[in-house]
């Protein structure tokens, strides 16, 4: 065989692809962003967020404070405080709320496992991306107040999974039902 | 070299603890840390002659952060994460080499749907694997560009599927001991078979672009030779071991998963060179493709994760296992000892990339600077799991 041929027989390909390209637009793969972006998976996961329902951040947040999550979180980056007092939860049993919850997302690793512990629906993965900073320290130290988001955005990020979770809290809180103060558990 | 530089050379002292200088033949050349084909932080002392290589010392720690003493101080969930972060191009394989060996230590068993979905996705993690050396390869003999572009572009498939599977598109962090995290999301069976019908049309195309190419030939054809009897006795595995002949295929002869059910053949090279051992990745992802198609089909419905696991204060009885994988590199083995407390007492990792970079020099003897470069990239290295 002539030398050179399996050379040619390459440039061959990428003359096929190049000007193929200008034809089919299914071999442009690319996307231009930040002018086009893609929409993100259902599953897609970035830092945690707290839910809250109705729509006080405050009185609404489903944590507890339990602390399971700071316990498990592999490299240590959630800072959580427990209230002294108790306010009303979902289902209108006094709990302990967190009077701080910080994150540190400049060390969350996003592994999702907060979420996975939580035994109370509380800490979800939010999808927001473009997060970089000028500073290294306080700006990506998430507050309680940054942390916390309603449990409509929960629904508008995650449809599938916050269905599944308010039908799993719909059905405990019909379980406790008997108890003397029920309240309805409020999806804001 | 002419004389007066020699000169000045001879005048400058030897750092302590540094070899002092060599005998006035021989140059020595540090390439690395920040070298473009080192794929990654890596750095390898050289010494030359002329353009030939006539010592080569491998210097790696740039990388090092204490993943195995980090693991012995979080939990049995909490390493699982971090495993990502070894060879991050194959998160899910490391994942499972992980969960294999809890799994082991701690007796789990592992339901059948989860099974199947872990060599779908095992599997799917080497054509990832695959693809992306072939184009790093090529790029590093000098093809810039456009084979490491048709190569990322059939991973970016692949990741893409990985990410509405798992949410992160490397950091998958996907499996979990005694199962997976998340079953399926709603059309992703059809969508990953597309992808998998689609990528004999790359590897036609790729093919037609490298095999024949007398530029590949002679840059590849009896370099880097690597002997059986060298490959075995240094732990050499994964497709470098097999590209010289040896038979050894931790899918069959350990058979861990569901592999004994499926069908595929081990491609085996015969001289050991880097054409072998590139042409062994083309051959495996044909194989790959195989099982994926047979798992695919034969995917069981049922539950994805054993209920008896406890996700929080996870605790394994006292003892040790080691499991590991053939990951697309190597064997992939993590070795574990537990003090039944909720974390390990000892957690050892033994990467394929660190363990297969050690003939490094012995590949390399004799030829010359830009073949040494090729040879690394034949080796299919990651400085995450080198250097952990
Ligand atoms: S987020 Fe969940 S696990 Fe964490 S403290 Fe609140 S209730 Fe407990
Ligand atoms: S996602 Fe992981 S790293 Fe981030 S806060 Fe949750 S547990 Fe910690």
């Amino acid at each position: 065989m002539m030398i050179g041929a399996g050379i040619l027989k390459g440039m061959a390909v990428t003359g096929r692809n190049f000007i193929g390209s200008y034809f089919e637009k299914d071999r442009l793969t690319t996307v231009q962003y930040p002018e086009e972006r893609d929409v993100l998976p259902e599953n897609s996961r970035n830092f945690p967020f707290l839910v809250y329902d109705t729509n006080d951040p405050e009185a609404g947040l489903r944590c507890v404070a339990c602390k399971i999550c700071e316990k498990e979180c592999p490299p240590q980056c959630i800072y959580i405080e427990k209230s002294a007092d108790k306010k009303p939860d979902y289902m209108g049993k006094p709990q302990f709320y967190p009077a701080t919850f910080d994150i540190d997302i400049s060390v969350c690793m996003s592994c999702q496992i907060c979420v996975e512990v939580c035994p109370f629906e509380a800490i979800k993965m939010d999808k927001v991306y473009e997060l970089s900073r000028r500073e290294r320290f306080d700006a990506l130290l998430m507050r309680r107040t940054d942390l916390a988001k309603s449990n409509s955005y929960y629904h508008s990020i995650h449809p599938l999974e916050a269905e599944q979770v308010d039908a799993t809290l719909a059905a405990a809180a019909a379980k406790k039902k008997p108890a003397p103060t029920p309240a309805p558990p409020a999806s804001g | 070299m002419s004389l007066s530089t020699r000169a000045q050379h001879s005048a400058v002292e030897a750092p302590p603890g540094m070899p002092s200088r060599l005998d006035g033949e021989l140059l020595e050349v540090s390439m690395g840390p920040q070298h473009p084909s080192t794929h990654g932080v890596f750095r390898m002392n050289v010494a030359l002659e002329g353009e030939v290589v006539r010592r080569l010392k491998p210097v790696f720690g740039y990388l090092h952060r204490n993943h195995e003493k980090i693991g012995e101080n979080t939990s049995y969930l909490g390493s699982m994460p971090y495993t990502d972060r070894l060879d991050y191009i194959c998160s899910m394989s490391n994942n499972w080499g992980y969960a294999l060996s809890v799994e082991k230590l701690a007796g789990i068993e592992v339901p059948e749907r989860a099974e199947y979905l872990r060599v779908i996705l095992a599997e799917l993690t080497r054509l990832v694997n695959h693809a992306s050396l072939l184009g790093f390869l090529l790029s590093d003999m000098g093809a810039w560009g456009t084979p490491l572009m048709y190569a990322f572009r059939e991973r970016e498939n692949i990741l893409d599927l990985f990410e509405s599977l798992s949410g992160s598109r490397m950091m998958c962090d996907y499996m979990r001991f005694g199962g997976c995290r998340c079953d399926l999301p709603p059309g992703w069976m059809e969508r990953a078979r597309k992808v998998v019908d689609g990528f004999p049309h790359f590897l036609d195309e790729f093919e037609q672009l490298i095999t024949g190419n007398e530029i590949l030939i002679a840059r590849t054809q009896e370099v880097g030779k690597l002997s059986a009897e060298l490959a075995i006795s240094a732990g050499i595995t994964g497709p470098g071991l097999r590209a010289s002949g040896v038979n050894y295929d931790l899918r069959k002869v350990d058979g861990y998963g569901f592999y004994p059910r499926f069908k595929f053949r081990v491609p085996l090279g015969e001289h050991g060179d880097c054409y072998d051992r590139l042409m062994m990745r083309v051959l495996e992802l044909r194989e790959t493709l195989g099982i994926l198609r047979q798992a695919m089909d034969d995917l069981p419905a049922g539950p994805i994760m054993n209920p008896k696991v406890k996700i929080r204060a996870f605790k394994p009885p006292v003892g040790e296992a080691y499991g590991r994988i053939e990951a697309p590199k190597g064997e992939l083995g993590f070795y574990l000892i537990s003090d039944g407390s909720g974390n390990p007492y000892r957690y050892r990792v033994r990467p394929p990339s660190l363990i297969n970079l050690t003939v490094l020099e012995d590949m390399c003897l004799g030829h010359t600077v830009a073949d040494v470069m090729v040879i690394l990239g034949s080796i299919d290295i990651v400085m995450g799991e080198v250097d952990r």
